[in-house]
């Protein structure tokens, strides 16, 4: 076309960025990539290879290497080897490295874009302008965080070798997530790029070496599900970390049941993005662009459920569709197109497939902007008048395509919001403060985006809650991931219940206390109708429990979803009740100390001492009440990044057998200081401590259903809470060898666990700190502001 | 929406709608959403070779070149007129192959005083001479005059009256009066068009910007326009994002095409690009046509030249190797 066409017809042209220097890189590498073990290229032992092929042009790019067990058994050996002497480095020196590292990516930022471009489809201006900053931000900050690693989370050391298993939509920046942060506190990691998009992953493997990092520290195999499989699977493996599905998510928190690996898993989402009547609603416009035609809606954070103010949504969805047209789709390594080419034509086929389901249900608009004749392309799409009951409002579909519905109220809007079982992140627009930070802590997700959408910064953790998994990448929130307390806890040695002795009966002077359960403030007589007895060490009967059934369980997570309102309670008022609650037992501290005597048969100045710190505790857990702060993030915006800490919700815990009384109260008064509500087995042999609390809780003004106490086996109680879809957490202390089973049963809802896996936990030795932290979902509130 | 552009429609004028104040207070204007927006427009758009050459000549042909100095006399602004009528070197022309599009600026822009000789030196061309006017730039003489002013501006040959508006309006929120002002001006105007300047830079916020820029349409405004160039802070990509969704809006609801000129600051041939894929983005191709896009500007042109040059011969070019106005 010559210039005078072109000035009448005003067209775009071609803007192409050169491929020629990552072309050149591939070619220098004869198209054939090895694994990184232990610092160099090794060739596969399985000696086999896959194609990575470009998904724009289904150009063959490389070969890149299947890594088998023998493969993964090595880079988890070099892993192991070098981490002892990498954490010995301490943080400062670390920070050496991770600043290189930065430094490298900056260098060489360019070719990493180009490559990313090609391998994963995405345009050139998201990886050139989004992804590689990202990635050296990542670096930066985590420089930071080892340099400061000391000062910032004392009494926490590195976890050991992490396993981490990434996607192919943000290749490099989840590489960064995923490294920046498990190297900089002293881990070693052996990482497996995505089998669509390693290339990125390698070049970095070279700036590894260009960095100098000592050999092991980063290992990279690549491969597909199974070479996955073997990471998270690897006995020498501490900690895993996933991206990805909330399927294989599950899969994952499955097949790590038990093992005692701790877990992060940033998994998939069904975003709300809601548009208030009162919001800017051209920016509103826009801003679906960052969130759902961002990377072709590849993003698992992508802001893919719409929902519309009714008053404005017919306004809405025009301008929309308006600017859906504008949309330019086409060469990823086209400098003016705003989507590139889906990632392989699997997913196309996924996507297609998806939408076509919901032809029936509501109205498709496909954005009229022309696609390339070949290559993996979708266009951007739009579907309305789904009602929330249809298939896509609930399907995660990972491509550009906007489902939508409409509300009448901000209680509806909330509503509709929640209603899914995915909690990743969320978008609010409205031009009124009083309703963007009402609605920000109602909607349950990890992260929401005040006027805006897709922000991302290593400051500002970033994960989900529900089926969006759990665990946070970013921030000093995320930083917890890769560390464990200094303090580790001897294997366990199981305490038994006392049998009775010949004589077996209750003194006749005493009046019968037999304990019922405590469900909703009330003392409520077990389902069942039986008890069980309880010997005092002497053997003889002391009182009875209630042997608690499933159906007692249900009640108690009932009762405790009727008291989520002391969520919303001030920590001052929460403060209050412990005090009053540690008051209260302070005066009954003799009777207490006695019983733990007699039930416990311990001596009376170990049950002092008991009583003495479990005072401590509901005091310390009283002063965190209202301290226990979020943070606000430095983040690069012009606006706030406001880390709160939330409770996690309805939480069933089964304690310690040991230290009856403050094993109960070490974990409950953190818990509902924070604002939880719970349901609790008490230990197994000695449950009366548990029990003879109720009359304290009942004069401390606790609202019913806050506490729950359920008695009985535990075993049978706790299966029962692990598989109940409505708990979001499970701490197991028991002595009976559950761990891998609540930790398998709560693949199912990606429930929050932790368990002692037979590790025998010394209350005393537990920072309050550590309690908190589990406690809360940190929920990050990006808040732009600026007027003029 | 978009008139195809082998068959560009004539515009028909805005004749504006009566005040609507509700429409008014409800517009709303996120300046970070803004401001991210603004700022990918050149990272999402970008025009290479033979487009980007293209686009530079339209730029060329939507410029109201200007000058407003107080130092300007009748022979500087002859000198103006010529480089209007001539504003590529021959050879470049030639070399771009781009002779049948008889490339000019759009406009001329100078003060009251400078209309005559302006029209006497654009005689037979059709670049029309416009304006500035109504007490420009703070505009704070008497409304009689600022009329009587736009009136002489016509009588004298101007075909395009730019005008201020009172800024103190818009802080003190009175739209009527903003709305009375504006009527004013543009009955005074006759059949010449007129395009309100806002002032932005002192106007403090993208809502003012907003709602000033709709109150302007509806009392008739044919363009709103960003600066008089003597603000500290001129046309910028959010302020421009703001303008052109409010006539975006004023389209959808009145069918009124009302067109956009942003003003001072725009000097280099890539921030033309910027503005060109803006309107292009928000507004369509329609736009891109001088009757409904213009750029104020008064050394932009000499940067475009030294692209042309540029595609023309591979080699960077120096200022001085093209005539000046």
């Amino acid at each position: 076309m010559n210039i005078t066409e072109i000035f009448k017809t005003m067209d775009y042209g071609p803007a192409p960025e050169s491929a020629s220097a990552a072309q050149a890189w591939l070619e220098s590498h004869n198209r054939r990539f090895g694994l990184f073990i232990n610092g160099e290229f090794t060739s596969p032992n399985s000696e086999q290879y896959f194609a990575s092929r470009a998904p724009a042009t289904d150009e063959h790019l490389s070969d890149i290497a299947q890594a088998n067990q023998v493969d993964v058994d090595a880079a988890v050996a070099a892993a192991r080897q070098a981490q002892p002497a990498w954490e010995g480095l301490g943080g400062p020196k670390r920070a050496r490295y991770l600043y290189a590292l930065a430094r490298l990516v900056q260098k060489h930022s360019r070719l990493f874009s180009v490559l990313e471009s090609i391998d994963n489809g995405k345009p050139i201006r998201e990886s050139r302008d989004i992804d590689i900053p990202l990635v050296a931000r990542h670096f930066y900050y985590h420089a930071g965080a080892a340099q400061l690693m000391s000062e910032q989370v004392p009494g926490y050391k590195a976890v050991g070798v992490a396993g981490q298993v990434i996607p192919w939509n943000f290749p490099l920046l989840m590489l960064a997530w995923k490294i920046a942060p498990a190297i900089a506190m002293g881990n070693t990691v052996v990482l497996k790029p995505a089998e669509y998009t390693s290339l990125t992953a390698l070049l970095f493997a070279e700036i590894c070496i260009e960095a100098g990092l000592p050999a092991g520290v980063v290992n990279l195999v690549t491969g597909d599900g199974q070479t996955g499989s073997m990471i998270v699977t690897h006995p020498d493996i501490d900690k895993v970390a996933f991206t990805g599905s909330s399927r294989v998510g599950r899969i994952i928190r499955e097949a790590t049941a038990g093992s005692g690996k701790s877990l992060t898993l940033e998994l998939g989402g069904k975003s709300p993005y809601i548009v208030f009547d009162d919001a800017d609603i051209d920016s509103a416009v826009e801003g679906l662009v960052n969130a759902i035609w961002f990377n072709q809606g590849q993003v698992c954070c992508a802001g893919s459920r719409l929902l519309v103010q009714e008053s404005i949504s017919e306004q809405f969805y025009a301008k929309v569709k308006a600017r859906m047209d504008k949309l330019r789709v086409g060469d990823p390594l086209d400098k003016a197109i705003d989507m590139g080419a889906i990632v392989d034509p699997k997913q196309l086929q996924t996507i297609t497939e998806l939408v076509a389901s919901a032809e029936h249900e509501g109205e498709v608009y496909r954005a009229s902007c022309p696609l390339p004749e070949s290559g993996c392309y979708y266009p951007p799409t739009l579907i309305t008048e789904l009602s929330p009951s249809a298939t896509l409002m609930q399907e995660e579909i990972f491509g550009p395509v906007l489902v939508s519905t409409t509300f009448r109220t901000p209680a509806e809007a909330v509503a509709l919001a929640n209603n899914t079982r995915y909690g990743l992140a969320s978008s609010v627009w409205t031009e009124n403060i009083n309703l963007a930070l009402d609605i920000a802590p109602k909607i349950n997700c990890g992260v929401v985006w005040v006027n805006g959408a897709n922000f991302f910064d290593a400051a500002a953790g970033f994960g989900g809650r529900r089926e969006s998994g759990f665990g946070r990448e970013g921030g000093r929130e995320g930083l917890y991931a890769y560390l464990k307390p200094t303090h580790e806890f001897p294997p366990l040695v199981e305490t038994s219940a006392f049998g009775a002795n010949e004589s077996g009966v209750a003194s006749a002077t005493l009046i019968d206390r037999t304990a019922k359960n405590y469900i909703g403030g009330k003392q409520k007589r077990p389902d069942g109708n039986y008890s069980r007895p309880v010997y005092s060490a002497a053997g003889g009967l002391i009182g009875h429990v209630g042997e608690g059934n499933r159906k007692d369980i249900r009640d108690a997570v009932e009762a405790a979803h009727k008291a989520k309102s002391w969520a919303n309670t001030s920590g001052h008022l929460r403060a209050q009740i412990l005090y009053y609650w540690a008051e209260n037992l302070s005066a009954r501290a003799a009777e207490f100390t006695e019983r733990l005597v007699k039930v416990t048969g311990c001596d009376s100045n170990v049950a002092q001492h008991e009583v003495e710190l479990s005072l401590t505790t509901l005091f310390s857990a009283a002063a965190w009440a209202d301290k226990y702060d979020g943070a606000v993030h430095n983040v690069p915006i012009r606006g706030v990044a406001l880390a709160m800490n939330e409770p996690v919700g309805v939480l069933g815990i089964a304690c310690s057998s040991a230290q009856p009384l403050l094993g109960f109260i070490s974990v409950v008064a953190p818990a509902i200081a924070m604002g939880n509500t719970c349901v609790v087995v008490p230990s197994q042999p000695f449950p009366l401590l548990a029990t003879d609390l109720y009359q304290v809780l009942e004069t401390s003004d606790l609202p019913g259903g806050v506490i729950n106490i359920v008695t009985g086996d535990q075993t049978t109680l706790m299966k029962t809470v692990g598989e109940h879809d409505d708990v979001d957490a499970v701490w197991y202390f028991g002595d009976a060898p559950l761990s891998k089973q609540i930790e398998a049963a709560a693949a199912h809802t990606i429930k929050r666990t932790w368990c002692n896996h037979q590790r025998a936990y010394d209350w005393a030795q537990v920072k309050q700190s550590d309690v908190l932290r589990r406690s809360v979902e940190v929920k990050n509130i990006w808040v732009p502001y600026g007027e003029g | 929406m978009e008139g195809h552009h082998e068959t560009l429609g004539h515009v028909p004028r805005n004749d504006g709608i009566p005040l609507n104040l509700d429409w008014v207070s409800a517009v709303q204007v996120n300046t970070s959403a803004v401001e991210r927006r603004g700022a990918t427009i050149p990272k999402r758009r970008s025009v290479k070779k033979q487009w980007q050459a293209a686009w530079l000549l339209k730029a060329i042909t939507l410029m109201d070149l200007t000058t407003l100095s107080g130092d300007d006399t009748e022979e500087r602004v002859k000198r103006l007129c010529r480089k209007a009528m001539k504003p590529l070197r021959p050879d470049l022309v030639e070399a771009l192959d781009v002779g049948s599009l008889n490339i000019t600026t759009g406009a001329i822009c100078v003060y009251h005083d400078m209309v005559p000789t302006a029209v006497r030196a654009l005689e037979g061309t059709n670049i029309p001479v416009a304006a500035v006017s109504t007490g420009f730039p703070a505009g704070l003489s008497p409304l009689r005059l600022r009329i009587e002013e736009i009136k002489e501006s016509v009588a004298a040959g101007a075909q395009e009256i730019d005008i201020v508006i009172s800024r103190r309006h818009v802080f003190n929120q009175d739209w009527v009066a903003l709305y009375d002002e504006m009527c004013a001006f543009r009955e005074a105007c006759g059949d010449a068009h007129v395009k309100a300047i806002l002032a932005t830079g002192e106007l403090s916020t993208l809502r003012n910007v907003a709602r000033a820029s709709l109150i302007c349409m509806m009392a008739g405004a044919d363009f709103i326009k960003t600066s008089t160039g003597k603000e500290k802070v001129n046309a910028t990509l959010p302020v421009s994002l703001t303008m052109v969704r409010q006539i975006r809006a004023y389209q959808e609801q009145t069918g009124y095409m009302v067109g956009y000129k942003p003003a001072g600051g725009i000097s280099t041939a890539k921030s033309s690009l910027s503005y060109l894929a803006l309107m292009k983005e928000e507004l369509g191709d329609r736009w891109l046509q001088p009757d409904l896009f213009r750029f104020g500007a008064s050394s932009l042109l000499t940067d475009i030249e030294r692209q042309l040059e540029h595609h023309v011969t591979g080699r960077y070019s120096a200022r001085h190797r093209h005539a000046m106005g």
